[in-house]
This record gives C-alpha cells, structure tokens and sequence, in this order.
C-alpha cells in the first residue's frame, strides 16, 4: 500500500462506492422530498392525517432526516469519495471500509424509516434517531472519517486541495455534534433520556441544530462546490487567500451561532447575545464562499446560456448567498421577535435546502453519472435544462410563499387593539396561511418532479453502459 | 451575573469571547495583501489536471463588510449583556425589557377598564363597548375551551343556556373566574360493580325521562340514594354550592349515553376551570364576569 504513494501506476480509482452512493442520492432525494410533499398536502388537507404512523408529528422527522442525512449525506459521501481520490491522485484508502460506510448508512437510513413513523423518537429535532441508531451513525461516521483522512494521508500531493478542507472540517465537527448532543441514558432498546436538563440541554441542542447546518449542510457542500463548480466552469478558483480566510472563519464562527435558535427563552441574555453577534460576524465568512464560487466563472459567464449544470451550480450559489443573508438578519433580536415559529423560518431552511443543498448535489450528481459508467454527458441535456427550471421555479414559489405566510403569521400573532388584547385569535393565523400553503405544495410538488426527470436521465444514462473507473492520473509536475 | 457558582466561568466566557472576535480580525488582517501589479496569476499548484487557484486579494468591500460586523459586535457587547459579568453598559436584561413593556402597555389600557370597575356588572353588561371589550378579553382567554361562541364543548359548559353548574349571579361569575374551579366527581369503581353502575346509570337517565331500562331504575334509585344523593341531592337536581350538576335538566357536560354515564360513574370525572386572577387581574375580570353574564342574560342589563 505504501508504495503507491512513491507514484507508481496505481490501475484505477475506487468508483464503485461513489456510484452507489450517488445512484441512492437520487433515490433518497425523491423518498425525502415526497415525504415533504406528503407533509405539505397534510396542512392543506388535514384529513390527510389518516393513521397515526402517518401522522404530521411522525413524518414531518421522517422528510427532515430524509432529505438531509439520506439524500445529502449520500451527496456528501458520493462527492467527498469522489473529489478526494481525484485531487489526492490516490486510490481510496480501505475501500473495504467505505463498503462498510455504504450499507452502513443505508441501514441507518432504512432504521430511521422504521421507527419514525412508529413513534420512536428520542424527541431531539434533527437528531431523533433512538440510542441504538445512534450508535451505528458513530460507527458508520468514524469509518468514513478514517477512509476520508486516510486518503488524504496518502496523497501524492504535497498540497490538500481545497475542497477537502470542507470536507474534513465538515466531518469532524459532525462526529463532535453527534456524540456530544446523542448523549443519552438508555431505558430500554428503543427509548432513552437526554444527558442534559433543562436549559442546558436545549442549548446543546441548537448548539448540534445549528451546526448540524453549519458544517453537514454548508461545510460539505462547499467543498462540493469548490471541486465541482470549478470542474464544470474550466476556470480556476477565484481566489486561494479568500478560500483560506472564509474557510477558517466559516468553520470557527459557526460553533457560537447556535443560541439564536432560542432567543427570548430561559436561556440566559448573555447566551443569546453571543449568538447573535456571532451569527452577524458568520456573515462575511458565509459570503466568501458565494465570490470564491461566482467569481470563479469570471470569463467563461457565457456558458451559462449553454450548460444546465453549470446553471444548478451557479444558482444554488446564489441561493446559498441570499439564505447565508437571511440567516444573520434573522438572528437579530428584534428580527427574530417577528420571524421565529412562524413560516419564515420554514421558507428561509428551504431556500438553504432546496435552492443551495439540493441544487449543488443535483448539479454535481448530474457531472458525476456519466463519468462513474464511461460516458462524456448526461442521456439528455435537454430534461437537465427541464429539471433546472421545473427547480427553480419550486424553489422560488415555496419560499416567496413561506415568506408571506411567515411574516403575516407574524404580524397577526402581535397585532394588539386598544384595550390591549389581541386582534386575532391563533386559528385566524392558521386560517389566513392556508392559499399559501397550497402554494407551497405546488412548489414542492413541482421540485419533486423534477427529480423524476432527474431519475429518468440518470436511468437512460446508465442503462447499457458498464460501471467505468477512471484511471488513476499522475500529479502535475510542478507537484513531483 | 447569578448563571455562574463563581466568578470563574465570567472570566472563561470572557476570555473565549475576547479571543474569538481577536482570531476573527487575526484571519483578516493576516491575509492582507496589496493588489497585485499586473495580471493575476496562478497560485502555483495544480490538481487533477485542471484544478487551480488564482491570487486575487481579498475583495475590499467584503473585507468592509467583516469588518463592520467585528466592530458592531464589540459595540453591542459593550452596551448589551454577554461578555461575562462585564459589558453591559445599559443594564439591560430580557425580564427588565418585558417589565417595562408590560407597564407601559397597562397604563396605556388602564384608564379603559378604570371606566368600569366601579360601575355594577349587570350595567357594564348593557354597555356595547364594554361588551365589545369583554367579547375582545374572552376570544383571548376563554375560547380555547368555551369556544368562540361560548357554547362549549364536551367537558366544557356552555355558556349561554342559563345553566350554571356554580350559580350565575354576577359575583359567583366573578368568584369562578377569580379563582378557578375543580369539578371532581368521584369514582365509584371500586364502591359499585359494573352491573350497579348500569343501574345507577339508568337511573339518571330517567331522570330527565330518557329512555331506560324500568328494572333497571328500580334497583338504580336504591344506589343514588346511599351513593348520590350526598352531592346531587334527593331529587337529582344538583348543588351548586359544590358544583354538583342537575341531573334532571336535560344537559349533559360529557354526554347522556349510557356507556357515557357508566363512564362517569366508574371512573370518575376532574373539570378543571384555571384561575385568572393572576393573569387578568380584578378589573378585567369585572369586565369578563359581565360579559358572560349579558351572554344568558340578554336585553336583562340594568337600564
């Protein structure tokens, strides 16, 4: 094995994990995102609520942990296998591990479409996964970090590329998040109690939600991005000190942002003053990403007319910068007197999921497929331009929706009349959200849609062809 | 600052704020360089054939922007709670915030409910605007349960029919909103089999002259007599002082079906009216009582 990183011939890289991690993306992405639909018709329609394993509370878990730990934390794997055999110039280490990581994480996934809808939770949002559940991610997670940095270890580079910075950071803090906030006391198989009471506990909770975003849904996938979006533009990065700067700031700032999660709650003032001002100095770090990436497709904009790919990866940038805006603005107290638990907050972690999340992976799924079964495109280049805007347009009527809905939702729950009640009872609230709540279930629906344009291209791309692994190139030679 | 044991988290929670923002500006100010002269070139390394980096300097507006927000956050903590026991130039707290406002807000709508307080419930009632105001406090605070019709629901009395489980005089209204009320009928399981219990329950059913089993009724009177009687009364009709229903009045809180009664009578029931005195206070509830008072006692206000 160590002889490969003299720079021998070393045959080909290990692809067969990334196509099976990037053929469940596209199946998970549309599992999850049904799911979402589901939930959506089910606050349209409430008699859709009709069996309490397919009750509101039990899948509204299901299409969160679906959508971001099935069908993006198999983006990630897909990539992260991908991009750091590539630019290590290295075959993975222990593919017999990644294996390992593969079904491993299948098997979480199929574990948590078991027992959410059976009402086995641990309670903690976005981490509801019961105790034994738990411990196979920890499993599965350290696993993945040791094929991961064993890669990187045996690199025939002297430089780490900078997409796996991201990518390392990313999973790290994520076995950190995990451990920390899954710390439980079992009281049987399948139900246990937090390690932490009270206050403490819904701290170390948004402390893990918050960076759950940070580093599972924006870390990764900018490493995603600073393989793919350069790749697919032929242009070099933007900037390497911005890349540095961005990504030590991003990374080191994230960790305090999680107390806005509970302003004006029994947290303590000064816990929630941190996690403001932390939140509004994220800002700038988040933004560096967005130029490093935009600015990267300086001279060669003209492909945008041309290339749908390139067109999901420059739009979820753009996404990506609006909702890394959004997000500090929200933090503010004040702000977040008026947009918290109302329908804003719903709207603004989608046009983080669907529009930076999901369109990144799809665009970088869709540069994948042909490559991992030795072909030059996609089937149709036509049904990526299709599912781009059929994308799109989801996108923009959920959040544009949510945003209504939030902010009169909460402009409704404040108004006051003279004598000091209140205008409006919590069900005429609820009532004046229903029109957009149709309409985000039509955005929805329509973003579900095309990602079974997305699975029928994928399907005619790979259909006839053999699975292709590329062989291993040789570093440049400024790196010998 | 009372979160901490002693003064040593302070300085901890100091020194990683302090530390923070520093390594913040350290980042910054350590990748500082000047526009290169000439065309930007290539950072000098290369991966997978085409991978590189150019040396573009750090976008100045961006720089700005980082800036601006290290040096509002030093600001904020200076004049909000966060670094410690220091900072905090304002004495501001949340609760501090919210007494304030709270005070503002009751001595805004003070002088409306003042309007009223010395004035007698049955002439509030006939007043439109009090009435509007009352309508305003019960959508508020009693619809959840009396519905926003104040007709009730199942296991909450309606309020309009005249029927009062505590009485309906404006002062028991007053004294029922003041400070709550517990409707606990006991449960006689354990006193009574289930047979007896059906008996019982035919029994009271008969006593508003719904259908019921005749035998039935017969050995039912015996029971309500030893078991009943105590707080419903010899004939049934209740007792207001402890809340007792009247069984013969033709409504129900829970229902009239037998397996209803068989239900309340073996398991007993546990209505809960909350007390408001604390959250409403005297004056509103003046306001509130004569509201739910014009409610079965419509065009009867005092002139």
């Amino acid at each position: 094995m160590k002889s490969e990183a003299t720079g021998s011939v070393q045959g080909t890289y290990d692809y067969r994990v990334v196509r099976q991690f990037a053929i469940m993306t596209v199946v998970w992405g549309i599992v999850g995102m049904l799911m979402g639909v589901v939930i959506a018709a089910q606050l349209v329609w409430p008699q859709l609520n009709f069996a309490e394993w397919f009750h509101f509370g039990r899948l509204r878990p299901l299409h969160t942990n679906a959508v971001i730990f099935a069908f993006g934390g198999c983006a990630l794997m897909a990539t992260s296998f991908f991009v750091v055999q590539r630019t290590c110039h290295t075959r993975l280490f222990a593919p017999w591990l990644a294996e390992f990581v593969f079904w491993g994480w299948q098997l979480v996934i199929v574990a948590a479409a078991i027992t959410l809808p059976l009402g086995i939770t641990s309670g903690k949002e976005y981490a509801e996964l019961e105790w034994p559940i738990d411990v196979l991610i920890t499993l599965v997670w350290v696993a993945y970090a040791v094929v991961f940095f064993g890669t990187i270890a045996k690199r025939r580079t002297s430089h780490i590329y900078v997409a796996n910075w991201f990518y390392g950071g990313f999973i790290l803090a994520v076995a950190l998040l995990h451990v920390v906030n899954s710390a439980a006391i079992p009281a049987g198989f399948w139900k246990s109690y937090s390690a932490y009471a009270g206050v403490q506990d819904a701290m170390v909770q948004w402390w893990y939600g918050h960076n759950a975003v940070g580093f599972f849904l924006t870390a990764g996938f900018l490493g995603m991005m600073y393989y793919f979006v350069p790749k697919q533009a032929e242009r070099p990065v933007y900037s390497y000190r911005l890349s540095v700067v961005h990504f030590w700031a991003l990374i080191f700032t994230y960790m305090w942002a999680g107390p806005h999660h509970l302003h004006y709650t029994a947290l303590p003032d000064w816990t929630q003053s941190l996690g403001m001002v932390f939140s509004l100095i994220l800002l700038a770090p988040s933004w560096g990403g967005m130029i490093n990436g935009i600015m990267t497709l300086s001279g060669a904009w003209h492909k945008l007319r041309t290339d749908p790919i390139l067109k999901f990866l420059i739009t979820s940038l753009s996404f990506y910068g609006m909702s890394t805006f959004e997000g500090p603005m929200m933090a503010i107290k004040t702000v977040n007197a008026l947009s918290h638990y109302t329908d804003w907050t719903v709207g603004h972690v989608h046009s983080g999921a669907l529009g930076w999340v999901a369109m990144i992976s799809i665009g970088s799924i869709y540069y994948l497929i042909p490559r991992l079964f030795g072909q030059e495109r996609m089937y149709s280049v036509k049904a990526i331009n299709l599912h781009f805007w059929m994308a799109t347009l989801g996108v923009v009527l959920y959040i544009a929706s949510m945003w209504i809905a939030g902010v009169m939702q909460g402009l409704m729950w404040r108004a006051i009349n003279d004598d000091g009640t209140l205008t409006y009872t919590f069900v005429e609230a609820v009532k004046a959200s229903y029109p957009f709540w149709f309409i985000r279930f039509v955005g929805g629906l329509l973003y579900l849609s095309g990602m079974f344009v997305m699975a029928w291209n994928v399907w005619k791309t790979i259909a006839n062809n053999k699975p292709y692994n590329a062989p291993v190139l040789e570093p440049a030679a400024a790196h010998a | 600052m009372s979160d901490f044991i002693n003064n040593f988290w302070n300085m901890y929670v100091v020194v990683l704020v302090v530390a923070s923002l520093l390594f913040c500006a350290f980042i910054v100010l350590s990748n500082r360089s000047a526009r290169p002269k000439g065309p930007v070139e290539l950072h000098g390394h290369q991966w997978d054939e085409t991978l590189a980096e150019w040396n573009n300097p750090l976008p100045r507006w961006w720089v700005w922007l980082f800036w601006i927000t290290i040096i509002f956050s030093v600001i904020y903590l200076v004049a909000y709670p966060g670094l410690g026991s220091l900072g905090n130039a304002l004495g501001w707290s949340a609760t501090g915030a919210y007494d304030k406002e709270v005070a503002t807000a009751e001595a805004k709508v003070a002088p409306l409910f003042d309007r009223y307080a010395a004035m007698d419930i049955k002439q509030v009632a006939a007043d439109p605007e009090a009435r509007a105001m009352g309508e305003r406090l019960f959508l508020n605070n009693c619809a959840v349960c009396h519905g926003t019709d104040a007709r009730g629901s199942r296991g909450f009395p309606n309020l309009t029919d005249k029927d009062w489980l505590y009485g309906g005089e404006p002062e028991t209204i007053v004294a029922t909103l003041t400070n709550g009320r517990n409707g606990a009928m006991p449960a006689f399981g354990g006193a009574l089999d289930s047979e007896q219990v059906r008996d019982v329950a035919n029994y009271v059913r008969s006593l508003s002259g719904l259908a019921a089993d005749s035998i039935r009724v017969q050995r039912g009177k015996t029971l309500f007599a030893t078991n009943c009687v105590a707080c419903h009364g010899p004939e049934g009709k209740g007792n207001q002082l402890m809340g007792a229903p009247n069984l013969t009045d033709g409504i129900w809180l829970y229902g009239s079906t037998e397996p209803i009664i068989v239900q309340t009578i073996t398991k007993g029931r546990a209505g809960h009216m909350p007390a408001h005195e604390e959250l409403l206070g005297e004056k509103k509830i003046h306001l509130l009582a004569a509201y739910v008072w014009g409610l079965s006692n419509k065009g009867d206000g005092a002139k």
